[in-house]
């Protein structure tokens, strides 16, 4: 294992040398001491290789992350995982706002809580949250699914596309053309299976489904007044 | 952008290193606003003693004797410790009024930063490292401090528009964020008679609190209110002789963090600014809820959700 002390050796050595590690790179684990809330820790990684955060991070940690599985073993700021293509963010303590935005595919795992704007415009993430999500989360959301353990905050899936949201808890309000839909077995298989990607301890009878009601894909002339 | 930072102690023993921790606080967040830096520390209180903290872009000629002048207008005690551009005049408490409009006869170019019984206001254009260093603020004690470092939007870069700024006795304000309704709130504002010095918009955040409160509201009233009637993007730190609050706007992108621990509560623009403080490995971290009014007070057993009565 390699490890690497954020402090002493600083941002652009840390991620330059995550970024030289190529498809077949011998050192598959790293592990990295001191972040102390650093900006941009581990981004752009391109390679399947494993990284151990060793405490809290800052603005967008592992964002466009690909094959990479990134931990952060603490909580993770604003923009967290953002835009990633492919991999797996794990945070093991709350995320700031806007974890998982613009994120096509890989898995986000959020042991905490997620704040306002969890996978805002998501476009094939999965995300999971063992605890609540803020409010404006999976604002235009795109594609991909959402797991909230917890409870969801004001405007749940305002404006969304075909993304998926699944919530134990209650949620406080709809967004904008977001209803709740029937749970039907093809989406308690899947949900079984991300819970199962997410360690969550719970079952997937115990939640609800939300998506768009598809009102709003396209112009509707009884709503020109709104204009 | 903008980075703010505020400490309230629980643990005396911490009070002399106040000026310290919150100088090391905001220095981390420099690269979210280099443009000028400001900080409040509600320090120790005189007996019987008010203290106005002015300042002055030609401190030689406005501060030569300045406190001798005063004595003799007053004709009461007047007590002048000069920082560089600023200078705290201590003055009993009841000639507060009385010595504010003989200064500004006396001395029409110098201006109030604040005002109260403990607070002191120290801002400046510049980093926060050269500011804090300006007026030895790492030398400071006290019982709580919030701090302020700018990256301008809605007005000048000077003295006068960097914060925080006082919003009544011992009461101040620092913002992160930008106000949309500022020039229209500050027309109403001085249609009513409130005093608003610059075309800054955290000034008309600021003197809408100190109008809100001046007409009956407490501060958590007034920060409840100021919910309704601000539009834009704000997270407030305001501190009070007791204790600070924080209000973030409903949509909250402006960011904040807390910690708790048994010691202190601190708050940060960002998780940076806070790890360096004592056992904050143990700390209760969070984000403030938005539209929520938090409070922290010296005066009652503080709780986190305790709002300003």
């Amino acid at each position: 294992m390699q490890t690497f002390d954020l402090e002493a050796q600083g941002l652009r050595a840390l991620n330059s040398t995550l970024h030289a590690q190529a498809e077949n790179t011998n050192q598959t684990h790293w592990e990295i001491i001191n972040p102390k809330g650093s900006h941009a820790i581990a981004v752009g990684l391109d390679a399947p290789i494993e990284v151990n955060v060793k405490g809290s991070t800052g603005y967008y940690c592992a964002g466009m992350n690909k094959q990479a599985t990134v931990h952060v073993h603490g909580s993770a700021g604003p923009g967290t995982a953002e835009n990633m293509m492919s991999g797996t963010v794990i945070v093991e303590g709350d995320a700031s706002q806007y974890a998982g935005a613009t994120g096509h595919g890989g898995t986000l795992i959020i042991k905490g809580n997620a704040s306002s704007r969890c996978g805002i415009s998501m476009k094939g993430i999965d995300i999971i949250v063992h605890g609540n999500i803020g409010h404006m989360s999976a604002f235009m959301a795109q594609s991909g699914n959402i797991v909230v353990c917890g409870d969801a905050g004001d405007a749940l899936g305002d404006s969304c596309y075909e993304a998926r949201f699944f919530v134990r808890g209650s949620v406080k309000s709809l967004g904008a053309d977001c209803i709740e839909k029937e749970m039907r077995p093809e989406h308690i298989k899947m949900l079984e299976e991300l819970l199962e990607r997410g360690g969550c301890d719970a079952k997937a009878s115990e939640f609800k489904r939300y998506g768009s009601a598809r009102t709003l894909y396209n112009f509707d002339v009884d709503n020109a007044a709104a204009y | 952008m903008c980075g703010i930072v505020g400490l309230f102690l629980k643990d005396k023993s911490l009070e002399p290193k106040l000026g310290d921790m919150l100088t090391d606080m905001l220095v981390t967040m420099t690269d979210r606003g280099p443009d000028s830096a400001g900080i409040a520390i509600y320090g120790a209180e005189t007996d019987g003693n008010a203290k106005l903290t002015v300042q002055s872009d030609a401190p030689e000629t406005d501060f030569d004797k300045l406190d001798n002048e005063l004595r003799k207008l007053v004709k009461g005690k007047v007590k002048m410790s000069v920082k560089d551009t600023h200078a705290v005049l201590e003055i009993q408490a009841d000639q507060v009024a009385e010595a504010r409009a003989a200064l500004s006869d006396i001395r029409p170019s110098v201006r109030v930063m604040s005002h109260g019984e403990t607070l002191e206001i120290y801002k400046e254009v510049g980093l926060p490292k050269n500011v804090a260093e300006r007026f030895d603020v790492r030398q400071m004690s006290g019982t709580h401090g919030i701090g302020h470092t700018r990256m301008a939007t809605e007005s000048a870069v000077t003295t006068m528009g960097a914060h925080p700024f006082n919003t009544g006795s011992d009461q101040c304000l620092v913002h992160n964020g930008s106000l949309s309704n500022h020039n229209s709130l500050r027309r109403k504002l001085r249609r009513l008679g409130v005093h608003i010095e610059t075309e800054n918009d955290t000034e008309v955040g600021a003197a809408y609190l100190t109008w809100k409160m001046q007409t009956g509201s407490t501060l958590g009233e007034a920060l409840e209110s100021s919910l309704d009637d601000l539009d834009g993007f704000f997270t407030f730190l305001v501190g009070t002789k007791d204790g600070f609050g924080v209000v973030r706007d409903p949509i909250a992108c402006k960011p904040a963090v807390m910690a708790e621990t048994d010691q202190y509560v601190a708050f940060g623009s960002e998780y940076r600014a806070l790890v360096n403080l004592p056992g904050i490995e143990d700390a209760r971290v969070w984000e403030p809820e938005p539209a929520t009014v938090y409070f922290w007070s010296h005066n009652a057993a503080p709780t986190a959700q305790e709002k300003a009565a």
